[in-house]
């Protein structure tokens, strides 16, 4: 039977990817995202975990070391964070549309300059576009369940993605939390052994990573965008088939307390536990406020997001990230162009918060409630508003 | 002595392998010496391979898809990570074969880049692939410029060298810096094997080669690698100019075995650099001045490599 023990988030995680039978981890330690490579050494170190460790002299090295093991046909883990996700980046595009599945977990936190190890999530939001299936954890335990799911999903044959699970730094990454971890039996139920449809093998030689020319470069484009797109089914699948093993429920986007509400506030990760105590508090004061969590971030759930905000007239989206010169926060202009023109859509009002480390406490989002529900009556001159900038 | 190596009793003109793991029909230039030596490479190694290649010209002329010239399993990430791809592909294989799902049997792995993606942009990732210890060889073809992306400079283009970035001109004579010793800094990193290699030696070459892949651990090859298109040689002289560098001892054919220096070619009467000088377009506006310094730092150089294998 599994139990529930208090343990450090990502410890759990590191225990996650080691019931997951992980097989090859490359890794470069950044912080927030330390304690889960090091855990994982240890694992391997001490036995528990029959894997490669590679400790690697950067995040580039591990992305690329990540590559050629995927394409050898091996279980690849690693995880990274900010400044590491960043030096990564030229790597992220190509496992994606190179259809090489992996999993990585994410410590979010900001990017320099000012260097901050704080968490907010604009490291993972530039990287947006890479083409991966990208997950957001509320908690510990769902950090845990969304790296097991991952791995299932990345690796089933019709999917082929590599597939990053986000949790926020520090918020998750370094707190005690009362986690199930699953038993080994039931993951191995869960999740097959790899089975990879293409590998480099000299039994049957295959060219991987060829040149693109013109008359090819938007058909292998277009390929993976139609298989990112198609992953949703066997996302939910997944999710299904979790819930059936370990008995917890999963959903690319979920509702709290949404029942006639007038205003709902949209965010992603561990501000949306805070978020749930706000609403909690105003629907106590008569409010008809409440709460839509994305925890599927890309491919993204239009039809499960619109139907989530069912008949609300008025969204506060919250995003962790503040791109200059940009229009809005991206969470906030993918809703934009979603609902747009959609007859009886919601009106939009985006919000940065939480930059940096910076709290975004029940109060914060009481006040976003409330600049929403003014700005449906007055136009705000600014397509978005950041929340709780210090006037000293 | 490497015990590897007590067995392999070395090709011979009579023994060549008939392989061909790089087929013909890729689109390098016309006398390119850079394929040419790939072609060497592969046919030491064999079919049981997997090559991990940097972006560059081998890169480009032989996987355009839908066409490769490829036998044996290949991959291309980006243009500064094979040796990092190549970590990932041996360490893959050695847990998949502790976990009995792919076959014991011995696999080369192979890396490989130009010049530029070997001595220049991937020098860290390689660093860190040979002090990891990785039981895979990197294979640098070494045409002294980035030539992909229209011959610029690199870290390994000779001295006086005319390059689209290193042009002469009123107050430049083209590149201002020697050439960049990377053996050496593969030699520092402690590991069994690192040799230099010229297609004009083909034999030494695959030799080199095979013993790189024969030793446990990390190996290193740099091979010496004419291209006419960048030098502005004639594409006929590919194979004279590779010889003409030893013979000149512009670049000095060595092994250097678990830290040992061994000359593969002891240069008694060395020609004079302006024979391989000349006919190279590259070099064409150096003054006597120049040649005479090169002439010197090169007798240099090569007396420095003697005394080392005379003292190692
Ligand atoms: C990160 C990155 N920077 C630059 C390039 C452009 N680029 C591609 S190949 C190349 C030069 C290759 O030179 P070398 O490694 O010497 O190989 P060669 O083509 O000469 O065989 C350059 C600069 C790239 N693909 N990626
Ligand atoms: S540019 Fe030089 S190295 Fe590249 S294919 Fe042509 S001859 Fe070979
Ligand atoms: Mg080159």
């Amino acid at each position: 039977m599994s139990k529930r023990v208090g343990v450090e988030v990502s410890i759990a995680i590191s225990e996650a990817v080691g019931l997951a039978r992980a097989e090859i981890i490359p890794a470069y330690p950044i912080t927030p995202q330390t304690h889960i490579v090091e855990h994982l050494s240890e694992m391997v170190a001490n036995g528990q975990l029959d894997a490669e460790f590679v400790p690697v002299e950067s995040e580039h090295a591990a992305m690329s070391c990540c590559c050629g093991a995927a394409a050898a046909g091996a279980r690849v883990f690693t995880s990274s964070s900010s400044q590491g996700l960043s030096l990564m980046s030229e790597i992220l595009y190509i496992p994606s549309t190179m259809r090489l599945p992996m999993v990585m977990v994410v410590a979010n936190r900001a990017l320099s300059a000012p260097i901050s190890i704080w968490n907010d999530h604009q490291d993972i939001m530039v990287q947006r576009d890479i083409g991966w299936i990208q997950t957001f954890a509320e908690n510990g335990q769902e950090a845990v369940d969304l790296t097991i799911h991952a791995f299932k999903v990345a690796e089933n044959r019709n999917v082929s993605l590599p597939m990053i699970v986000n949790i926020d730094g520090f918020t998750l990454s370094h707190v005690i939390e009362p986690i199930e971890l699953p038993d080994q039996e039931d993951v191995d139920a869960y999740l097959p052994p790899f089975k990879p449809r293409y590998k480099l093998d000299p039994r049957k030689p295959i060219t991987m990573g060829p040149v693109g020319i013109p008359e090819v470069y938007t058909e292998a484009k277009v390929a993976h965008d139609k298989a990112i797109k198609n992953s949703k089914r066997y996302i939910l699948k997944a999710w299904e088939e979790f819930e059936e093993v370990f008995g917890r429920k999963y959903e690319p986007v979920e509702t709290y307390r949404t029942e006639d509400a007038e205003v709902l506030l949209v965010g992603m990760g561990s501000i949306c536990e805070t978020a749930m105590t706000a609403v909690d508090k105003m629907r106590d004061q008569g409010q008809k406020v409440g709460l839509l969590k994305i925890r599927l971030w890309r491919p993204f759930p239009a039809q499960e997001f619109r139907k989530a905000v069912g008949k609300t007239k008025i969204l506060a989206v919250i995003d962790r990230c503040l791109p200059p010169g940009a229009v809005c926060g991206p969470v906030g202009a993918e809703l934009r162009s979603m609902f747009y023109k959609i007859p009886g859509s919601p009106k939009i009002f985006s919000f940065v918060a939480g930059l940096g480390g910076r709290d975004v406490t029940v109060s914060r989002f009481e006040e976003i409630v409330d600049k929403a529900r003014a700005f449906a009556k007055k136009r705000p001159r600014e397509l978005y508003e950041v929340i709780g900038v210090r006037e000293k | 002595m490497i015990p590897e190596f007590e067995k392999f009793k070395g090709f011979k003109a009579k023994n060549l392998p008939q392989i061909e793991p790089l087929a013909p029909g890729h689109r390098a230039c016309q006398g390119c010496g850079e394929v040419l030596a790939l072609r060497m490479v592969m046919k030491a190694l064999g079919k049981d391979v997997i090559v991990c290649n940097a972006t560059g010209c081998m890169e480009i002329i032989t996987s355009p898809y839908p066409h490769t010239a490829w036998n044996v399993p290949w991959i291309h990430i980006a243009f500064e990570n094979a040796a990092a791809v190549a970590s990932g592909v041996e360490a893959a294989r050695k847990v998949l074969k502790r976990k009995k799902k792919i076959p014991k049997k011995h696999v080369d792995i192979l890396a490989v880049g130009g010049d530029g993606a070997t001595g220049d942009i991937g020098l860290q990732w390689i660093s860190g692939a040979m002090e990891r210890g990785h039981d895979f060889l990197y294979v640098c073809l070494d045409n002294e410029a980035y030539m992909n992306t229209g011959v610029q400079r690199s870290g390994c283009t000779p001295y006086g060298a005319m390059t689209t970035t290193s042009p002469p001109g009123k107050k430049s004579f083209g590149q201002v810096t020697w050439k960049k010793n990377v053996p050496g800094i593969m030699v520092a990193h402690n590991i069994p094997y690192v040799a230099t290699a010229s297609p004009a030696y083909f034999l030494d070459l695959m030799n080199k080669v095979k013993k790189a892949a024969l030793v446990k651990g990390p190996a290193y090859v740099h091979i010496f690698s004419p291209c006419p298109t960048g030098w502005g040689s004639a594409g006929e002289r590919s194979v004279e100019f590779a010889r003409l560098a030893v013979e000149t001892k512009v670049f000095p054919l060595y092994e250097v075995i678990e830290g040992r220096y061994i000359m593969s070619r002891k240069i008694k009467k060395a020609k004079p650099v302006t024979e391989y000088l000349k006919g190279q377009k590259r070099f064409r506006h150096l003054d006597e001045a120049h040649i005479d310094y090169i002439q010197k730092r090169v007798d240099a150089e090569y007396e420095k490599l003697l005394r080392l294998s005379e003292m190692t």
